[in-house]
């Protein structure tokens, strides 16, 4: 391929589609929205959109697309039905230490850090801003860390085109008890949103992302960095209307003593991809990579997670749940990989389906690459209908057939919701879980 | 394995694991290789001429000269498959490598006329005397020909057709034809597609309805020429109702450089059939051992591998059944050891294709200092199936501080009327067990030993009895100089 036709997406994508309509062209008015950014930030978008432009799409033969239906990749895109950009208030309820709210890329007014945070050194901004204020982290945390589950291309995107963004930043010892919320909407064109969150030493803190409203693509990325001694519980309910082509890629870096818990809570979208790189840096590092998914009509749900156990004494625990209706369908493809020399690992993977619609798919791929032996390193995947011995126990106790499955279906996801230690947000989320079962 | 369970506390332990009494294939024995005049040779290298010269060696009808050209045509199409698999394949010089090789003779029918050479090799591996009289039938394939085959008279009473591939594709046409190559078609993979074009040797089994075949047949194989690939094939067809176990152990002399093993093995199971297929596969470790095998089953049929692999430098081999009838079962029990230089890149393939049918994976892998161990498997229930059920376990022990070992399933199941669950394990041997055994006077090479033989016992207690003791034999050589 030469470089000249290497610079058009179209020669991978289909003009109409989503992904073929970020041309060259779109690129630059783009990055003229960006003027008066560093030097260095929009170098490093163009090199960006170049990686872009000359990575490889997607190949059936391709194992990190294994089950992809890389056809709805180039599907043309769906007609921008502007939305109000979905409730105005998520996860109402929840008492929120601070919040921001993007619509259609950009900060919308409203919410900040309060003044006694910022005074602690707490930053909450964009990243435009941080570029400018804070080159040195942007430059260390950044969409800093590999790609290692088949989205590079997209990723190389997403840098290209993410314009605000939220940069969260935890000066050492902070802790905030309440979570801070960042809400990001869409009202019809592609959206790029993305979450940095870099957790300084013996931090403690619980960030939300709400992703909602209608947009043909939105491709997102959430990267954290846990420093030594914090812990972060991230949330991310993805909720996009239903003719999204949706890409959330996460990666999670955890050091010494640190403790992440991840919970993705997936919706909407018409096929959304998510991946999730969980990288274990030092000892006694813990990651929980927690999932909730809710397929139902022809939605398709990718997942893809990555533990890399890259020092001995390091412990990841994951828990992805699906339920499956009517078309729907699921890819969990999960991989454990222990390092030579990484010892004492514990690593668990879990991957449970249930699958309630005749015409639905439950695709497993629990994989382990273990290279060192003094390890505990277990996985399981099961795909199932509801038990009829149970659904029979709660018939027998007058419970109405459809109330009993429902019930059922509930009590399937409180066993990932339970690990979540705010009750609050336990509760709104069970909410909003419940809400798409019933509907 | 019960007399080092129950050691004489008085005495010493033993400086080296006792000999086995019932001594089964032993490895060392098989590091050899006699000069066999080849008489037939089709020089080294894979073109139209080399399928053409075996095809018209072995007189073959017009319609198996095709078969194989076509085959020829999609081999030489298919890449190496190494988007998914080790890149090790490369290593493969297909220039290299003597496709088909044969004493010229035509197989032995009575064990008086094998040659006095081809019997010593034999001997060197161990097929012990007294199983001639205990087993329905030996086919022993020397290089490419089958150089003794024997059926005992009682199974060949029952109907039992026992043939290799060449005789039974020339005899028997109307049996074979009808199955060969549909249950692994020519362009499943590269392998399946390299022998389909240079298949020779292996065994061609019809058990007649009904037939239950009361010993277990079995055939050895072995390579003897360097840079020699085996491309045996089998099929197995079994009738309604009736029931066959087959049985194949490989050891091989080691080489300086790499060989190719390849076979395809098709089984069909009738309504109502059954059929046990038990391989111990112990090739030398410069062996590239790529091997397709699959099963189709009937209505109520059941088909069950049992898969060893021990040898080899790469092996990569998942046996499926293909699940078409309804109430169907397939099974695979499959045991791994990967030492030093070796990849045991195994696993299962279970595709239902009916309501009602059951399958059932267990594989368990040993890894040995850098030898790797791979688990791969395929779960597939399509739209519209009910009642169908698999259950996968996969255990791992790693012995050593820098053993490896991968696993890979996937799983697809479509629609809510089907149950599948998978579970697999990793963990090294525990320090309890090896220091209990200490304690009680066994050397650290022993307590290994046990502990591992411990961990496969569930399974090799599947095998026939001296398979299982063949396995124990080899675990122990595996073991030795594992520890310290």
């Amino acid at each position: 391929m030469s470089a000249a036709t290497a610079l058009s997406p179209a020669t991978a994508f289909p003009a109409a589609s989503a992904l073929g309509a970020l041309t060259a062209e779109r690129f630059e008015r783009a990055l003229a929205e960006s003027a008066g950014a560093p030097a260095w930030w929009l170098e490093r978008k163009r090199g960006a959109y170049e990686r872009f432009a000359v990575l490889p799409a997607p190949r059936r033969t391709d194992e990190s697309w294994r089950f992809s239906s890389l056809a709805g990749l180039g599907l043309p895109a769906a007609p921008a039905a502007p939305e109000p950009g979905g409730a105005a208030s998520p996860l109402a309820g929840v008492h929120l230490a601070a919040s921001l709210r993007f619509v259609n890329n950009r900060l919308a007014p409203g919410g900040g850090l309060p003044a006694d945070l910022a005074a602690r050194g707490v930053i909450l901004t964009t990243l435009a801003e941080a570029a400018r204020h804070h080159p040195d982290l942007l430059k260390a945390h950044f969409m800093a860390q590999p790609q290692r589950l088949g989205s590079e291309k997209f990723a190389a995107l997403h840098t290209a085109f993410a314009l605000d963004g939220a940069f969260l930043y935890l000066p050492r010892g902070v802790e905030l008890a309440d979570p801070i919320l960042l809400v990001h909407a869409a009202s019809g064109g592609e959206v790029f949103p993305h979450t940095l969150v870099v957790a300084e030493e013996n931090t403690r803190a619980t960030v939300i992302d709400y992703f909602t409203g209608s947009a043909p693509l939105a491709l997102g990325a959430n990267d954290l960095y846990a420093g030594h001694g914090s812990q972060l519980t991230y949330v991310a309910v993805q909720d996009w209307s239903p003719g999204t082509l949706s890409f959330q890629l996460n990666s999670t870096v955890v050091r010494r003593d640190a403790r992440v818990q991840s919970l993705n809570v997936h919706l909407g979208a018409r096929q959304a991809r998510h991946e999730s790189l969980s990288q274990l840096q030092a000892p006694g590092a813990f990651s929980e990579m927690l999932a909730v998914t809710v397929a139902d009509r022809a939605q398709e749900f990718d997942q893809r997670t990555l533990q890399v156990h890259q020092a001995p004494n390091t412990k990841s625990d994951l828990l992805y749940k699906n339920v499956l209706l009517d078309e729907a369908k699921t890819i969990f493809s999960g991989l454990i990989i222990v390092d030579p020399d990484a010892q004492k690992t514990d690593a668990y993977q879990s991957n449970r389906n249930l699958v309630l619609g005749d015409g639905a798919e439950a695709n497993s791929l629990p994989g382990l690459e273990i290279q060192a032996n003094d390890v505990r390193c277990t996985h399981g995947a099961t795909t199932s209908r509801l038990d009829p011995e149970q659904e029979f126990y709660l018939q027998a106790r007058g419970i109405p057939p459809p109330r009993a499955r429902q019930l059922l279906i509930f009590a399937f996801f409180e066993e990932v919701l339970n690990r979540l230690a705010h009750e609050d947000l336990h509760a709104a989320l069970r909410e909003l879980i419940q809400a798409k079962i019933k509907a | 394995m019960s007399q080092i369970a129950t050691p004489d506390l008085t005495s010493a332990a033993p400086a080296e694991p006792a000999d086995n009494p019932v001594a089964g294939i032993d490895q060392t024995s098989g590091n050899f290789s006699y000069d066999v005049k080849y008489a037939l040779d089709a020089g080294t290298g894979l073109s139209e001429r080399t399928v053409e010269y075996i095809s018209s060696v072995k007189k073959e009808a017009p319609w198996i000269r095709e078969f194989r050209l076509n085959a020829l045509k999609q081999f030489e199409a298919k890449p190496l498959p190494t988007h998914w698999a080790t890149s090790d394949l490369e290593n493969i010089n297909f220039d290299k490598i003597r496709y088909y090789l044969a004493s010229g003779q035509k197989p032995k029918r009575t064990w008086e006329e094998v040659p006095d050479d081809i019997k010593r090799t034999f001997e060197r591996l161990g097929v012990p005397e007294q199983e001639r009289k205990f087993l329905a039938g030996v086919e022993a394939q020397f290089d490419s020909e089958a150089a003794y085959s024997n059926i005992k008279e009682a199974v060949s009473k029952q109907g039992v057709i026992f043939l290799n591939s060449t005789e039974a594709l020339r005899e028997h046409p109307e049996i074979f034809r009808k199955w060969f190559g549909k249950v692994i078609p020519t362009g499943d993979n590269k392998f399946s597609a390299l022998n389909s074009a240079v298949f020779s040797g292996g065994s061609f089994i019809y058990v007649p309805p009904g037939v239950k075949v009361s010993h277990p047949l079995q055939a050895y194989f072995r390579i003897n020429a360097e840079n020699f690939g085996q491309f045996e094939r089998t099929l197995i067809i079994v009738d309604e109702g009736a029931e066959v176990t087959y049985m194949e152990g490989c050891t091989a002399p080691k080489f300086s450089t790499s060989t190719l093993h390849s076979a395809v093995v098709e089984l069909v199971a009738l309504k109502g059939a059954k059929i046990q297929y038990i391989t111990v596969q112990n090739w030398a470790p410069n062996v590239f051992n790529l091997v397709t095998k699959r099963g189709l089953a009937h209505e109520e049929a059941e088909i069950k591998w049992i898969d060893c692999n021990i040898g080899s430098r790469l092996t990569m081999k998942y046996p499926g059944v293909v699940l078409k009838g309804r109430k169907s079962r397939g099974e695979v029990i499959s045991i791994a050891l990967a030492n030093d230089g070796q990849h045991q890149d195994t696993g299962a393939k279970m595709i239902h294709a009916a309501d009602e049918t059951t399958s059932n994976i267990v594989a368990k892998s040993i890894s040995v200092g850098q030898g790797r161990s791979t688990y791969r498997g395929v779960v597939h229930i399509p739209k519209r199936l009910k009642g169908c059920k698999n259950n996968t376990e996969c255990d791992a022990l790693l012995i050593n501080t820098n053993s490896r070992t991968d696993t890979y399933p996937a799983i697809t199941v479509r629609g809510a009327a089907n149950r599948v669950q998978h579970e697999a394990s990793v963990s090294k041997v525990s320090e309890e067990q090896i220091f209990y055994m200490r304690q009680r006077g066994l050397t650290e090479g022993q307590a290994m030993s046990l502990s591992v033989n411990g961990f496969i016992n569930d399974l090799a207690r599947q095998f026939p009895m001296e398979y299982s003791v063949e396995l124990k034999r080899l675990i122990d050589l595996e073991m030795e100089g594992s520890v310290g």
